[in-house]
């Protein structure tokens, strides 16, 4: 029996001193017309062996493409370190750090994860990480209203150059709530948020405004402007940022004259794999007079009975399970492996490393560009500065182009047809820190052919 | 034993070259360069491997330690659903990959399903809910739905059981539903009588769990079923506790319209530390058109190709025009969903129904001994499902030590805390799950240190009181770190 201990005398033995025949008469307060049937469609269980050499036939059958896609997850390399520790069972397998004691290694690693993004974000506080980038805007867009107490409208301006996915999960995820979203266009020519769309909405009340820097194309937006605006109208401002790209960039605590209210992020980059999507885990830090709106665990530094510094679990009031109804949030689990993943990897590379990584990841895609746009039938869609990512326009639908590189192992980037068809036949492409010259010449020589 | 934080090993112009690309400059625009550099830690590999492999030593663990910690779900997670999940090829996916490039990923996807609806008696399922909440947030958002698509707009009522998860009612006030809480009867069934005077036209639906959260089985699960059904409303079934009924009964067959599973509880996929969880979804007939996307529909390919007989795809918004949203930018938890599809596939038919057999059997040993040494159960008449609650209200009114105080000093004889004060209707609880990987060794091991934690308590209370003594810090001043907040490390500033 799989994982089970029990020996047949420990059965009987374990029976008897229930008091029960056998082990199904535990059941028997399940009234006998709702007993399941057994289950015909289930699979016989497989050995470990048997399982084993399925998953790598599963495995050997997607094989590995030649990855240029970026859109919101990025190939980065991961220091072998990193995941050896986190596979630690003491990190791996231990639960919610409901005893503070016994689980200090754990707190502890989360304190120094929300020093470093605090850190890195240039805000006062972080908490100890949300699902996703995506939901964790959603979280964002929520605490903005409550935190927001003399803004009655619930409006919230959204750029089209945030990633189209986080504005999708944003709207489904406060459904419920009646917040109105208007979507900005961006400009034609420079790919970014046109100030003059925001002119219709002074003197409004708005509750917040929302800006992706680096924006979805991977272009920089005019921050400072954007952030200064939304003040002086009385909203808040919430910054999606790429962890990595603040390494070289000015962080959104300093946007402007004020700094951001609330940033949130996907923290996938900082030593998450790509893993087919998840898990990841969202970032967000604020400043300190909304720590209280805002959702999710966060870790304190305190002192024992002895007077010794130790940490634990805080503001557990804001949570659902003190809160219930009233919480600022249902979320009850957060992505504490991956945050310690996080704490590893940022501490390995330390500044100079996380530079390091920013800025390979702008040469290579400036390499990539360049040697896409001397092929024929390709060009720049977007000239401004950018970090990570470039729209290419290509001279045919994408789709069929993307279907033929797959063919020969490339994963060529995004179609951006679907999301902003007004764009045309627009790709996105990206290349991080992992991507050779030799990589990107084999991109380069395998489009033109399809392309010719 | 103290670990200094990572800041007090940071020296300037240290650090771990080995792990980035050498420099080159950046190309930032004067406006939007960083000035100050980031205050990160500067340590040599060495210092971070030791500093971090350090910190997790001071951790509880299911590796290294019982953790009965009821509703939870606390098992053995095998290796080997770890080590397949992360095959380079499953690590280095993109989530935006090809289709073509993903057939093998999908068809686990798709099998997964399959196999999670089976083993609940829905119709649908939707792996995409990141966390158990975010699935409890994808079932009362799809009942919302649901009623809207009739035109029935008046629903907005979720009733939740007092004992309920906390999740269950912030999650029906995020989906905009007024909550309406029905009393637990003196036997743990829920109050009937009571439930008839709030359901109603205004019911949108019941959030439960069976077993519930008081750790016995709602027998009268048919009578409430039809009653809400009967005025309109739909059941939501909380996953928390499927572990204790796999393969004996399927929440579908019970009447319930849409369920959330905790992948990382019932089908054993770790959990971190806090986190990752997977909060997979499966709904009846009536939800189908409203849930959560991406998932994976599989068509079978026509003759000629050898290799395949079918093609897995995702199914999105242009598939599914109902339905209630995208939760995550890309399709949720897929690593977690990979450890849960193996962990599935290695137990089979046989053994997910032992699984709840195996738990059930631990939980009514260890009441039983329990109850033999002189402790409470807070429901003795009833039979324990995977979990049961045993009351130390007599302790604390007796010998003036508490459900808490137990719990610390359960940590000194090196056995995680069962959950405290949860559910918080019963005073001074304990709420105890054993889980099925658990042996009777083990398990006797544990009662027999309840025993002398009672006898340490009759002679000396303070010495229980004060615990713990043996872990890396002593009691914690919760308050203080509520009062004096320190969420982060400044350096010193001079």
């Amino acid at each position: 029996m799989p994982f089970i201990p029990h020996t047949p005398s420990d059965v009987s033995e374990m029976l008897a001193a229930i008091g029960a025949p056998d082990i199904d008469a535990l059941f028997d307060e399940i009234p006998a017309a709702l007993r399941t049937p057994p289950p015909e469609n289930l699979p016989q269980g497989l050995t470990e062996m048997q399982i084993t050499r399925l998953m790598h036939a599963r495995a050997q059958l997607d094989g590995q493409p030649l990855n240029f896609l970026g859109a919101g997850a990025y190939e980065h390399h991961i220091p072998a370190a990193v995941w050896a520790i986190v596979s630690r069972g003491e990190f791996y397998s231990a639960y919610t750090p409901y005893q503070a004691e016994a689980s200090q290694g754990t707190l502890q690693v989360l304190y120094e994860f929300q020093t470093m993004m605090a850190n890195l974000t240039g805000m006062q506080v972080s908490n100890a990480s949300l699902y996703d980038g995506a939901s964790a805007l959603a979280e964002a867009c929520l605490m903005a209203v409550r935190a927001h107490r003399q803004s009655r409208s619930a409006r919230i301006l959204v750029p089209a150059t945030v990633h189209p996915d986080y504005r999708h999960v944003a709207r489904a995820i406060t459904t419920g709530q009646s917040l109105k979203f208007d979507v900005l266009p961006y400009g034609e020519e420079a790919g970014t948020l046109d100030l003059s769309s925001l002119e219709r909405y002074s003197g409004q009340d708005i509750t917040a405004v929302v800006v992706q820097h680096p924006n979805f194309f991977g272009l920089l937006e005019d921050v400072d402007a954007i952030t200064d605006w939304a003040h002086a109208q009385g909203a808040m401002l919430i910054a999606v940022v790429n962890p990595v790209s603040l390494a070289i960039f000015k962080p959104p605590g300093e946007w402007g004259e004020k700094g951001a209210d609330i940033v949130v992020g996907e923290g996938q980059p900082l030593g998450a794999p790509l893993a087919s999507g998840g898990p990841y885990f969202g970032f967000m830090t604020t400043r300190m007079e909304y720590v209280r709106q805002m959702p999710g665990r966060l870790i304190g530094r305190t002192l024992d009975l002895d007077g010794k510094p130790g940490f634990s679990l805080t503001l557990q009031a804001r949570e659902q399970h003190i809160r219930r109804s009233k919480a600022t949030s249902n979320i009850c689990t957060n992505q504490g492996l991956l945050v310690t993943a996080a704490a590893i990897h940022l501490s390995l590379l330390g500044a100079t490393g996380l530079e390091s990584v920013a800025a390979a990841c702008q040469a290579n895609t400036s390499a990539l560009v360049e040697a896409l746009t001397g092929i024929d039938g390709v060009r720049l869609r977007f000239a401004g500065p950018r970090f990570h990512e470039a729209v290419l326009q290509l001279d045919r639908q994408v789709d069929g182009v993307l279907q033929e590189l797959a063919r020969r192992n490339i994963a060529g980037g995004l179609d951006l047809s679907r999301h902003f068809p007004g764009l045309g036949n627009a790709l996105l492409v990206c290349a991080t820190e992992t991507r050779t010259p030799e990589d990107i010449r084999t991109y380069a020589h395998v489009l033109a052919e399809i392309l010719t | 034993m103290h670990e200094p934080l990572i800041f007090t090993y940071s020296r300037p112009g240290r650090g771990a070259p080995a792990q980035y690309p050498p420099p080159v400059p950046p190309e930032v625009p004067e406006k939007f360069r960083r000035r100050r550099r980031v205050v990160l830690p500067e340590v040599s590999e060495l210092q971070a491997v030791r500093h971090f492999t350090r910190l997790s030593q001071l951790n509880f663990s299911i590796d290294t330690h019982f953790y009965p910690l009821g509703s939870c779900t606390m098992k053995y997670n095998p290796r080997a659903c770890n080590e397949l999940a992360m095959l380079p090829q499953m690590l280095g996916r993109h989530p935006l990959a090809p289709e073509s490039l993903s057939q093998g990923f999908l068809a686990c996807m798709h099998e997964l399903q399959e196999m999670l609806k089976e083993v609940t008696g829905m119709q649908g399922v939707s792996l995409t809910p990141m966390a158990g909440a975010q699935g409890e947030f994808a079932g009362v958002a799809m009942i919302r739905a649901y009623h809207q698509a009739r035109g029935d707009t008046a629903r907005e009522e979720i009733i939740v059981p007092d004992a309920a998860h906390g999740t269950n009612p912030a999650t029906a006030t995020m989906c905009g539903c007024k909550v309406i809480e029905v009393r637990t009867l003196e036997n743990g069934d829920i109050d009937i009588e009571a439930l008839k005077q709030v359901v109603g036209p205004k019911t949108a639906g019941i959030m439960l769990t069976n077993p519930s959260t008081v750790g016995v089985f709602e027998r009268r699960i048919q009578e409430v079923a039809s009653l809400v059904h009967g005025a309109g409303g739909l059941l939501y079934y909380d996953g928390a506790n499927l572990n204790a009924i796999l393969g004996k009964v399927r929440p579908g067959d019970m009447g319930f319209d849409v369920i959330h599973m905790n992948l990382h509880k019932t089908f054993s996929t770790p959990h971190g530390g806090g986190g990752p969880g997977s909060g997979a979804v499966g709904v009846g007939r009536r939800l189908l058109p409203f849930m959560p996307v991406p998932f994976v529909e599989r068509e079978e390919v026509s003759a000629g190709h050898a290799q395949l007989r079918y093609r897995y795809r995702w199914m999105d918004e242009r598939d599914l025009p109902q339905t209630i949203g995208r939760l995550s930018a890309f399709m949720g938890n897929a690593g977690v969903l990979l450890r849960a599809y193996v962990y599935m596939r290695m137990l089979g038919r046989a053994g997910l129904e032992r699984v709840a057999e195996y738990a059930t059997l631990n939980a009514n040993y260890l009441l039983a001994r329990l109850q033999q040494a002189g402790f409470e159960p807070a429901y003795p008449q009833r039979r324990a499902s995977h979990e049961f609650i045993i009351t130390m209200k007599r302790q604390a009114r007796e010998l003036g030590v508490n459900a808490m105080d137990f719990a610390k000093r359960l940590l000194d004889y090196g056995f995680h805390a069962p959950t405290t004060y949860f559910p918080l209707l019963v005073p001074e609880c304990l709420l105890i799950e054993p889980t099925e990987t658990e042996s009777k060794q083990e398990l006797d091991a544990f009662v027999d240190a309840l025993i002398a934690i009672q006898r340490e308590a009759q002679q000396d209370a303070a010495k229980v009181k004060g615990a713990p003594y043996t872990l890396p810090v002593r009691r914690l001043d919760d308050v203080r770190a509520a009062k004096q907040l320190d969420l982060a490390y400044r350096e010193d500033p001079g």
